[in-house]
């Protein structure tokens, strides 16, 4: 008969236990999503960040925005009234990391592409209590400062790519161009439309002369949520 | 006191853990401060200061890494190396050398885990913000750390693995897994971008299935499995009776270990993350509810015959109060879980409420137990510098408890509440500003009682001081109270 003693006096036979009761339960849940082709449906107008996007990603991220914002609406009546159509896998199909979040001390951000002008959201960020009177949001008067990333915008392109974003040769050549284009507008914008369907052409602070963090930070909010083209989703094909 | 049970001749690295102990109090007071400030902030934002550094969503992962990691890091690892080699009856593997470096390797990392958080470098993962340097960092001592835990146990003295050693070798072996699953990543530097960021390997939904693997079981088998151990050892050691059941303790180990693991999709009910995982992540967590009470059941009735320690000892009282708000966080959890209570519960501040129960009552409780058991044994001291102000800080802190948990459980339901609220016309009743509005009062309260918690933290912290310094407050001992005699 099966004694367990051999866990009690035998360290090796006790970690193995641990790892095989352990493993089980993340491998079932985690593989077959990598594994199971309709896991992200199939929607037209998802596309990779555009630079300016990205950078303005990656000021979301560095501020810790998801501690207070979702970007995940749920199927429910009261939230697609809120917020607009309920989140698919597919629109944060390219969120290295994802930043679904799991507070709303403010509101869920996953459609806020359009709602509100570039000025309202200047000001906002600026100071939320300017356009809010009852925000308890942090200022952001910091953001008005200059865009340091254009040095490293490619590399950052590159090294999405490397995890499975499916950016072209053409949009990493072309990064730093496409960054500025998207923040100053002009006939060079056009290039950048191109590449980056329904991308919001700037500027975007009011301040033409100068890319600013509040560009990007401001591209990437109009942007959220705009891409997927909404009609085009089959409810019968997405599994929930 | 029967303190000097705990001695043993065998040469026990204790100048090492003294050194945890005194970083763990460190840590947890600074952790429970930032808590403090970042709590008031969401009362008051002009605390926020307009700078870049100290704004909310910076402070908040300083406050879950100092308490989390930090505070409960060096509170594991003071009790892991004190229990295994006392239990083991051998010195520790690898001595002062793997235990030192781990020491100040360790506080080395939530120096740059701090610090690199108010500088905005962070990987954005909730509980993993650290980026690939801290987290490189983080698996080398993780390494030394199983080295010495496990060379530990093969040479020890004693024919069987006591209990408390089976939860922290599935807690050292588990978080390691998950450390390393959760955190593949690219620094963008290898590509000409900065050495200071990196880009996860996952994606969206997969991302967030495997976050929530990580993140769950940080709270199953850190602050679980870990301080299960350490409940398993300093309880019966405390109230000087066996463990209640020895295959109670086995049922419950292996299943809680094997069900904790699927619990994680509960934090992503009715996002993108598909139905059939949701499901089973429901399922799982429901049914941990079992092996959750069996470890309350097997902490509390090993009391049974000595429960009347809990009016002499506060020592006593802190182990035994942890394990009831163990069996109440355990109970809410599984509740919450359920599809239909989480789409009420979620994005809401019950959740806040629900982890500060099992990380406040629980959690700091049963390490705020231990510590008073460690700090006297430790620094060879008759006994702690003042029983009263032990029972001082357990019922400061237990008020602050009360009343965080309950501002959180009223704000949080009616935050749901009033998010789903429709007027007579069928439009939503309330707009988002209003909702947040509403909370003012309740984050004021959830302040209020954090600074409670804190106040008592202070007050372990001198009575630390007093009996390291060898002093001794002149206090008549509980047993003989009054009502004691006059029951006698």
């Amino acid at each position: 008969m099966f004694s367990h003693k051999i866990f009690e006096t035998n360290t090796l036979a006790l970690i193995v236990g641990i790892v095989v009761s352990v493993a089980i339960g993340g491998l079932v849940e985690i593989i077959p999503l990598f594994t199971i082709e309709n896991t992200i449906e199939k929607v037209e107008g998802m596309r990779p960040y555009s630079p300016l996007e990205l950078a303005g990603r990656g000021i979301y991220v560095r501020e810790g925005c998801y501690n207070c914002h979702s970007q995940m609406i749920r199927p429910f009546r009261d939230e697609v009234e809120r917020y607009g159509h309920y989140s698919l896998a597919a629109e944060s199909q390219y969120d290295h990391p994802f930043q679904w979040a799991s507070k709303r001390t403010g509101p869920d951000l996953a459609r806020v592409g359009g709602k509100y002008s570039n000025d309202w959201h200047v000001k906002h960020m600026i100071n939320p209590r300017n356009v809010v009177s009852k925000s308890i949001m942090p200022t952001y008067a910091h953001m008005t400062r200059p865009l340091a990333v254009a040095s490293t915008i490619v590399g950052e392109l590159k090294t999405l790519r490397m995890v499975g974003v499916p950016y072209t040769d053409e949009q990493i050549a072309n990064a730093v161009a496409d960054l500025e284009a998207q923040a100053k507008g002009g006939d060079a914008a056009k290039a950048v439309e191109a590449r980056y369907p329904k991308a919001k052409i700037g500027d975007f602070d009011g301040k033409p002369d100068e890319i600013t963090e509040m560009d990007a930070m401001v591209a990437y909010l109009q942007m959220l949520g705009t891409l997927v083209d909404i009609k085009s989703v089959k409810p019968e094909l997405v599994n929930r | 006191m029967t303190q000097a049970t705990y001695m043993d001749a065998a040469p026990y690295q204790d100048d090492l853990i003294k050194k945890f102990v005194l970083a763990a109090t460190f840590w947890g007071i600074v952790g429970f401060l930032v808590g403090v400030v970042i709590a008031s902030q969401l009362a008051f934002p002009a605390l926020n200061l307009g700078l870049e550094w100290t704004s909310f969503g910076r402070l908040r992962p300083v406050h879950t890494s100092a308490v989390i990691f930090a505070f409960g890091g060096n509170v594991l690892f003071a009790t892991t190396f004190f229990v295994v080699q006392r239990t083991c009856k051998v010195g520790l593997y690898g001595g002062a050398a793997l235990g030192g470096f781990v020491f100040y390797a360790f506080q080395a990392l939530i120096v740059v885990a701090a610090l690199t958080y108010v500088l905005g470098i962070t990987q954005g993962k909730e509980y993993a913000e650290p980026e690939w340097f801290g987290d490189l960092l983080l698996t080398v001592i993780w390494v030394v750390y199983l080295v010495t835990f496990v060379g530990t146990l093969y040479k020890r003295r004693e024919p069987h693995i006591y209990v408390a050693n089976w939860f922290f070798l599935a807690m050292i072996v588990t978080i390691a897994l998950l450390h390393l699953g959760n955190n593949l990543a690219i620094p963008t530097g290898f590509f000409g971008g900065s050495w200071l960021k990196s880009y996860n390997i996952y994606a969206g939904v997969q991302d967030a299935m495997t976050q929530w693997w990580y993140g769950h079981n940080a709270v199953g088998f850190f602050l679980t499995a870990g301080f299960l151990g350490i409940m398993y050892y300093f309880v019966p050691k405390r109230a000087e009776r066996p463990v209640y059941s020895y295959r109670l303790s086995i049922v419950h180990f292996w299943a809680l270990i094997f069900l904790y693991i699927w619990a994680g999709p509960h934090h992503l009910h009715y996002t993108a993350l598909p139905d059939w995982a949701q499901t089973l992540g429901m399922a799982f967590s429901v049914m941990l509810w079992m092996p959750s009470w069996g470890g309350m059941i097997n902490g509390l009735m090993t009391l049974s015959g000595a429960w009347e320690k809990l009016r002499t000892d506060p020592v006593i009282r802190f182990l035994v109060t942890s394990i009831g708000f163990y069996g109440m966080s355990t109970f809410e959890g599984p509740a919450m879980s359920i599809k239909a209570v989480n789409s009420l519960s979620h994005y809401t501040d019950w959740t806040v409420g629900h982890v500060h129960s099992g990380a406040l009552g629980w959690v700091a409780f049963v390490s705020f137990g231990a510590l008073y058991c460690l700090v006297p044994v430790l620094w060879k001291r008759e006994r702690l510098y003042s029983m009263r102000l032990v029972s001082y800080h357990f019922w400061i802190a237990t008020i602050g408890i009360v009343l965080y948990i309950t501002a959180m459980w009223v704000s949080g339901i009616m935050q749901g509440l009033m998010w789903r609220a429709y007027d007579d016309l069928g439009f939503l009743q309330y707009s988002f500003i209003e909702t947040v509005a509403a909370m003012h009062p309740y984050y004021v309260i959830r302040a209020m009682g954090g600074v409670l918690f804190l106040v008592g933290a202070l007050i372990m912290v001198y009575n630390f001081i007093q009996t390291i310094l060898g002093n001794m407050r002149d206090e008549v001992p509980y047993e003989a109270t009054g009502y004691v005699l006059a029951r006698g």
